[in-house]
């Protein structure tokens, strides 16, 4: 391993310090989550409960089964859901109130989500060597367009378009702006900044793809090598991904694993099917009406009571 | 508890996808690194510099092409002066005769297979 400096702290040591921080803090956290009693039995539910049979209950938004759960849980993963339901309040003089559907939230945050998830998977041709076939298949679909060269990909306008009203939306409304703090905007800014400097790899910088694959195989057989040829925009983009990778499990951003572990989405509500104990209650010293009766059962005749077994 | 192994359970799965590449490498035991591409026999010097050919090699062609097919121009000054003829299959191909070789090397490692062949005639196998 003969990295020189620079390129060693910024390609080497903080990725593999990152990656220590990322999957750490993951499995803290999440670890950290799973040990958290549940008190209450508390599914959100928008729909008419399962009662008797001749009611129709909504299976989808008020689950009765752990299977109905999951499926409301993949959807809210899969197609952001819950966003849909969102509404805007307005007062107007008159004064009038009005309440409407607000879904700019749903639609950018689904052009973000599913387009970083699209780049994500297309960076595997970095990583995997020979490049599988399915991402040379996604790939192709990204490219459809055949626009500019090198082609842009879909994704990477929708990563950066969806960031960017991600971020209008927030500085635009000023309810949105005055509960709106660092740890909402820092995430946007470093997506944005890893968006920016990828494009800009791709697009401005003519750098040698092959010397930047050696360079990232290099990091995945964990024998880093020096390569010649890597503009040093590479490290910039590579040196905030790592920022993303280490600040990851100490955010907001936790709420990837948090979608699939909130109680609030992935209980089924049967809780007057299925009795829920609340673990931290303490052992309660019960006295039922049998033992009772055991204990005063002879003054109870002397006194005329009536007692159920003599 | 049942939650316990559920939460273990998908966080195992969670690693194991997200070091895939690793254990793609090990059980591949390839090291990965840029492929070997045969260079032409008995030649100096590409259009430019290797170093400026290895970098820019696709934008060339795509200046090379604005100026053939939108400008009407076919001569391409390089930086030391030599002129070259404006055309893929004449002059690049001329020297690289085996697109399987050279080209499609680098390509297929990185994944990517551009639209010039889809009209320009590929060298075929025959030196
Ligand atoms: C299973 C995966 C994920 C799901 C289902 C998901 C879902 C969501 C949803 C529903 C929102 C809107 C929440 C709200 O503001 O009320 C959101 C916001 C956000 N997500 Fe994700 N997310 C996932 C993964 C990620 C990952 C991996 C990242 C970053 C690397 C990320 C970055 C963000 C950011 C920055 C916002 C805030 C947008 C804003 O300014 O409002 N998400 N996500
Ligand atoms: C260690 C991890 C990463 C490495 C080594 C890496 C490397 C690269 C390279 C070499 C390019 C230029 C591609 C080209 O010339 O075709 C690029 C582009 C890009 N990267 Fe990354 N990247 C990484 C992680 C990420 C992550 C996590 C994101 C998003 C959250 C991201 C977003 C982008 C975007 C948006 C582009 C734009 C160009 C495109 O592929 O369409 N990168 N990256």
């Amino acid at each position: 391993m003969d990295v020189p400096g620079l390129c060693l702290f910024f390609g080497v040591i903080v990725p593999s310090l990152a990656v220590v921080s990322f999957f750490g803090g993951f499995a803290w956290k999440a670890i950290g989550w799973a040990r958290s009693p549940v008190p209450f039995h508390i599914p959100i539910t928008c729909g008419q409960q399962r009662s008797l049979p001749w009611i129709r209950s909504n299976r989808l938004d008020n689950p009765h089964t752990p299977m109905g759960a999951a499926l409301r849980v993949a959807l809210a993963v899969l197609l952001f859901r819950p966003l849909l339901r969102n509404t805007m309040t307005e007062i107007y003089a008159g004064p009038k109130l009005t309440y409407a559907p607000s879904r700019w939230l749903w639609l950018f945050a689904v052009m973000f989500h599913w387009s970083m998830l699209v780049i994500v998977l297309r960076h595997l041709r970095l990583f995997v060597e020979p490049v599988p076939a399915w991402v040379l298949t996604l790939q192709r679909f990204d490219r459809f367009f055949e626009v500019g060269h090198p082609v842009i990909h879909a994704s990477t306008v929708l990563f950066v378009l969806g960031l960017g009203l991600l971020l209008l939306r927030r500085l635009s409304s000023p309810q949105l702006r005055y509960i709106s703090i660092l740890n909402d905007y820092f995430p946007l800014f470093l997506l944005l900044g890893i968006g920016a400097t990828g494009t800009l790899l791709r697009h401005y910088s003519n750098s040698d793809a092959a010397a930047i694959k050696e360079f990232v195989m290099g990091l995945v057989t964990l024998s880093p090598l020096a390569v010649s040829g890597i503009p040093a925009l590479f490290y910039v983009h590579l040196f905030l991904v790592s920022v993303l990778l280490a600040y990851f499990p100490w955010s907001k951003l936790m709420h990837m694993p948090g979608v699939l572990m909130s109680p609030t989405l992935n209980l089924a509500n049967n809780s007057r099917a299925v009795r829920h104990v609340n673990p931290w209650n303490p052992p309660v010293g019960v006295h039922s009406y049998a033992e009772y009766e055991d204990e005063f059962r002879g003054r109870m005749i002397e006194a005329g009571l009536p007692v159920d077994k003599l | 508890m049942a939650d316990g192994a559920k939460v273990a359970g998908g966080l195992m799965v969670f690693v194991a996808l997200a070091c895939a590449p690793i254990w793609l490498v090990l059980a591949r035991r390839s090291t990965a690194s840029q492929p070997e591409i045969e260079l032409p026999v008995g030649q100096k010097r590409c259009v430019e510099s290797a170093e400026f050919m290895r970098q820019r090699h696709a934008a060339l062609l795509v200046d090379w092409r604005d100026a053939v097919v939108r400008e009407g121009l076919n001569r391409y000054v390089a930086s030391d002066g030599r002129e070259f003829r404006i055309s893929l299959t004449g002059t690049c191909l001329g020297c690289h005769t085996q697109a399987s070789a050279f080209c499609d090397r680098c390509h297929a490692y990185i994944g990517v297979s551009p639209e010039c062949w889809s009209c320009h005639v590929r060298p075929s196998e025959n030196p």
